[in-house]
């Protein structure tokens, strides 16, 4: 590296679990270099030994996310240019998982809570019926679609500081999915659904503090999401005590 | 961990509080600037049945919303769960209610 070159100085997390350490790298300033690029170059010209996960490189995949100077960013489509702090960039584990190694977390309970709050979908006929005619402008389909963009990166589950106080929280994505489904009008049982989501861990728990939508990279609404699940709830508490 | 009933309790209650914190707001505000004394005061809350409801509706809904509140907090901060949950929930609501009451009474009984 010539001394005529810019040059940025990254915080990397490095240890493996609970226990660790950031260590400072120097790496070459590019005009136009992601976060993603950094970690790479990193990896590839000065230790590589350096763990991280990523595979699209383009927002599709979900799996790069880290926390960027504090704060949860999609690495691959993250501009250094927007997020350094001048020369300085500091890169840690996505928050609220449990870190394998440096950069890399296991995203089981992630995953685990989508599937907790119901997130698979249950079909109301089989392959054998001929497909439900489904209206995009229906109402409930409109309400589905504004959720369908997300990859799964959880960033909105590392910038929810209502999952980092209570582990249990099923967390903003697997919930936008819940109302998602809640609205589908393919979906055999809405009820069950709302159960689901309401249970133990659920959307009963959210502060509407709203860091999932401020941090989505797909710029989705977990939040107004939660909201709606929240409105369904009190609906059905009322109507089954009338019952 | 908060469970439907309470998200439930704690969303009426703070309905149940809002247009009474305003009332009580306007109460002051009258209190203050007509110039009542302590005296004045007790003169019209002592024996009425209106202020008796009043503000007793208002220690109720206080209570439950507090104790539903702080219940959040110890389990999120604290890390309280289970029966020490329960326990800590129910004495805040039950202690709320208590000194609540024993001020309702003390201006609004004869």
């Amino acid at each position: 590296m010539s001394k005529s070159e810019k040059t940025l100085h990254v915080s990397v997390w490095r240890g493996e679990g609970p226990q660790g350490r950031f260590e400072t790298f120097r790496v070459p300033r590019q005009d136009n270099q992601t976060v993603l690029d950094v970690v790479s170059w990193i990896q590839q010209n000065t230790d590589p030994s350096l763990s991280y996960r990523y595979a699209c490189r383009v927002g599709m995949c979900g799996s790069c996310a880290m926390m960027v100077n504090g704060q949860p960013r999609w690495t691959c489509r993250t501009h250094v240019s927007r997020v350094a702090d001048g020369d300085r960039l500091q890169i840690g584990p996505l928050r609220n998982l449990p870190v394998i190694k440096d950069l890399a977390v296991d995203m089981d309970p992630f995953f685990e809570k989508w599937i907790k709050a119901g997130g698979a979908h249950r079909p109301s006929r089989s392959r054998t019926e001929p497909i439900m005619p489904v209206s995009p402008q229906e109402p409930g389909r409109v309400e589905a679609n504004k959720a369908i963009e997300c990859i799964n990166c959880a960033v909105c589950y590392a910038a929810c500081d209502t999952v980092a106080g209570n582990p249990d929280y099923l967390g903003p994505a697997a919930l936008q999915r819940a109302w998602t489904l809640y609205n589908d009008v393919k979906i055999d049982d809405r009820q069950a659904a709302l159960d689901r989501a309401t249970a133990a861990g659920g959307c009963q728990n959210c502060h509407s503090q709203g860091s999932c939508t401020r941090f989505c990279p797909n710029e989705l609404d977990p939040l107004s999401a939660i909201a709606g699940l929240k409105r369904a709830a009190a609906a059905s508490y009322f109507k089954r005590r009338s019952e | 961990m908060q469970s439907m009933g309470f998200y439930m309790a704690q969303r009426l209650s703070a309905m149940v509080m809002a247009p009474l914190v305003l009332g009580h707001i306007a109460v002051m505000i009258y209190a203050i600037q007509g110039g009542l004394s302590t005296a004045e005061i007790l003169e019209r809350t002592r024996g009425s049945l209106s202020w008796f409801a009043f503000y007793g509706s208002f220690v109720v809904a206080v209570s439950i919303h507090a104790a539903i509140g702080l219940r959040m907090i110890a389990t999120e901060t604290l890390k309280l769960r289970g029966a020490a949950l329960d326990l800590f929930t129910w004495a805040v609501m039950i202690v709320l209610l208590f000194m609540g009451a024993r001020a309702v009474s003390a201006v609004t009984m004869l």
